[in-house]
């Protein structure tokens, strides 16, 4: 069982790094054909990395989300599903290229943590540890798409006030669509992150029969929480938006990795949701 | 006699390739065409003289006088007292056929920032037709000039680089889908109710633009331009206010200085709550600080800069500028052929004369002596020397009209005959 899904995961991240390479190689030659390849490749990827994810979840039991490694691959898996549900609704330019090479980044980052099952803890077994965690981590794959399109806007912003129109011009899509990107993507991911952090509070309750401590995940996730409400404030009152709004995206993504690797690291194998 | 030298073609100009639009601000003709007509007119050794100003160039074209005095006294007019330290580096300077050449190449809209575009053909001819009633285009002009509007339709006709005609308006609405995405829904503002701002729209108008909004300073010039467009207007009081519900700026008036600063700006963006403001500013001299670009969520695009848009996608018309660079230097040729012939015509005419001259005053000294000569003998006489003359000048007319050869060998012809038959007294020949 552990050599089936050790495979599995050999071959997630393998289609992962090959749609990565092929909307890479799209994105530089610009051949329409290979797109459609690319894109197949991404529904792939997503679907193979479900199937990880419930092959993991049969043999525990419970929600695979026990340790970093089953952390940062339900992140990419959500990435990677919250872009195929988006393109289905959007098209922005060469968005696929980014994420791809995001999600395969992830993936190349759960594969450095061990995979080995811990048996899971009877507290994690409750209804809302699956429920927090699983929704702060769509939370998180919400805000990486915008850190994606925080990164394209502020090229393409370049391009366009330094008025030299290099590589990035032809290939990024209009400053508008990647700030809707940013404003649509903030307010899903705010609604679940706030989901979320209720969720993890009914669980703490649940557990420990307090509604908030202040541990480091707490912290933690009360300063993510605070980033993207300042954020979304300032959008939706004084009109923060375009390059501000992009470089926040980029900023506050950055805080969500910093922040997951300290509250990860040192409790090593035990898991984000230990305690 | 020296206004009755041979005539020389000269052209002395600036464009936006030698030029930046700073120095072209300074040589812009603002003190009305028919003025700076007559000025260039009154140059010494001027005989003909066409003037062409644009937005991206000025042109200033010759015949008269030739030599480097000539050059200069263009220069100087064209700068006047703005002359800067080295204004004439900005220059160019073409004679004959180069200066013929040049021409060509711009009216074909080759040497345009946009190439390919068609606005420079109505400014050539425009600017023809005020030549032409300030009585400034002679012999050579009248057929140099409508020559070069023949020479861009054979360009348009015969090359593509007319059919996708790109355009500064094409070259904003690109930078603009950038910007804005679609420009459906968008509100667009003219300042200035020139001719500029209506070429400008020409391409926005296709784009399903929500409203046109017109601020001038004679609000009776922007009701006009409004109509047109169906479209609002106002006065440049109202500018400010304006700016926060529009999309897209275009400004085009011919204020001397800037007519909107980055301070003005900066509330009127927070009023906006800073949605994205696309300013475009086609005025020579500019109407805008160019400062503005700096402030967040503001695009701002002098002509220069909109060149820059244009180049990215210049490389597809490059294979046929060269079928077009053909067609010009064919006419140019063309028409310098037809400028030797002219240079011909003077010998042509004198050889014909000469020996006309000559059997009149033959059979005038013969008659003379022979009373008894009928009026039918006469006719007799006239009509076998007129035979006698052609078949005389016969050889050498053709030998002059052949078409073959280089110009300068042309000119030897004409040098030949001048000199076998002895018609410049201090020729040595003689």
């Amino acid at each position: 069982m552990e050599q089936m899904t050790g495979a599995l995961f050999d071959a997630v991240l393998a289609v992962a790094v090959l749609t990565a390479v092929a909307y890479l190689i799209f994105f530089i030659r610009q051949n329409s054909g290979l797109r459609h390849v690319a894109r197949m490749l991404m529904m792939v990827s997503g679907v193979l990395q479900l199937l990880y994810i419930f092959a993991r979840f049969s043999r525990l039991g419970a929600m695979p989300l026990t340790n970093p490694h089953e952390a940062v691959v339900f992140f990419a898996c959500a990435a990677t599903w919250a872009y195929l549900t988006f393109r289905w609704r959007y098209k922005v330019k060469n968005f696929g290229a980014f994420v791809s090479i995001l999600v395969a980044l992830l993936l190349a980052l759960a594969a450095l943590f061990s995979a080995t099952f811990s048996p899971a803890p009877a507290i994690s077994k409750t209804l809302w540890l699956p429920v927090h965690a699983g929704l702060s981590l769509a939370a998180y794959s919400f805000f990486s798409l915008a850190f994606c399109g925080g990164l394209m806007y502020l090229l393409q912003e370049r391009e366009l006030k330094g008025k030299h129109f290099g590589y990035f011009f032809s290939r990024l899509p209009s400053l508008d669509a990647l700030d809707q990107l940013n404003s649509h993507c903030l307010a899903i991911g705010f609604i679940l992150l706030t989901m979320g952090i209720v969720s993890g509070s009914l669980w703490l309750w649940q557990v420990h029969g307090v509604y908030w401590r202040w541990g480091e995940k707490e912290v933690s996730s009360a300063l993510i929480w605070l980033v993207y409400l300042v954020q979304l404030h300032q959008r939706f009152t004084v009109g923060w938006r375009g390059k501000r709004a992009a470089a926040m995206a980029v900023i506050g993504f950055v805080v969500i990795v910093l922040t997951l690797m300290l509250v990860v690291t040192p409790s090593g194998g035990a898991g984000i949701h230990g305690n | 006699m020296a206004t009755d030298g041979p005539d020389h073609i000269l052209l002395v100009g600036v464009n936006h390739k030698t030029a930046p639009v700073g120095i072209r601000e300074k040589i812009a003709l603002a003190a009305g065409a028919d003025d700076s007509l007559t000025a260039f007119k009154g140059l010494p050794g001027c005989r003909e003289c066409f003037l062409l100003s644009t937005c991206n160039r000025v042109e200033a074209l010759w015949v008269g006088d030739g030599g480097d005095q000539a050059a200069r006294d263009m220069t100087a007019f064209l700068f006047g007292d703005n002359l800067t330290e080295n204004g004439a580096d900005y220059l160019y300077r073409y004679e004959e056929a180069a200066a013929v050449h040049h021409l060509f190449t711009v009216a074909s809209s080759l040497d345009s920032m946009v190439v390919g575009e068609a606005q420079i053909l109505g400014q050539l001819k425009a600017a023809y037709r005020q030549a032409a009633a300030a009585g400034c285009v002679g012999a050579i002009l009248n057929r140099l000039l409508p020559k070069s509007f023949t020479v861009a339709k054979r360009v348009r006709s015969e090359t593509g680089i007319g059919l996708s005609t790109v355009s500064i308006s094409y070259a904003a609405v690109e930078l603009a889908k950038k910007i804005f995405g679609s420009l459906q829904g968008k509100n667009v503002l003219l300042i200035g109710a020139g001719e500029m701002a209506e070429l400008a729209m020409t391409h926005l108008l296709n784009q399903k633009i929500a409203a046109v909004t017109v601020v001038n300073r004679t609000l009776a010039h922007a009701k006009e331009l409004a109509g047109r467009f169906h479209g609002q207007a106002a006065a440049l009081p109202e500018l400010l206010a304006r700016l926060e519900t529009v999309d897209i700026v275009i400004s085009s008036t011919g204020a001397a200085g800037l007519i909107l600063l980055k301070e003005n700006l900066v509330p009127v963006m927070r009023r906006r709550r800073n949605r994205p403001l696309f300013f475009i500013d086609i005025a020579v001299p500019r109407d805008l600080d160019p400062a503005l670009n700096e402030l967040e969520n503001t695009y701002l695009y002098d002509i220069d800069d909109l060149g820059g848009v244009v180049e990215v996608n210049r490389g597809e018309r490059e294979k046929e500028a060269v079928k077009a660079q053909l067609i010009v230097t064919e006419e140019t040729e063309k028409f310098m052929a037809w400028r030797q012939n002219l240079a011909l015509n003077p010998t042509i005419l004198q050889l014909r004369r000469h020996v006309e001259e000559i059997c009149a005053h033959e059979l005038a000294k013969t008659t003379a002596k022979m009373p008894e000569l009928s009026e039918t003998n006469h006719a007799s006489l006239e009509r076998m020397l007129a035979a006698v003359a052609g078949k005389i000048v016969h050889a050498p007319l053709q030998y002059l009209k052949q078409q073959d050869g280089a110009g300068s060998e042309r000119e030897n012809k004409a040098d030949v005959v001048r000199r076998v038959f002895g018609f410049d007294d201090e020729s040595p020949a003689s």
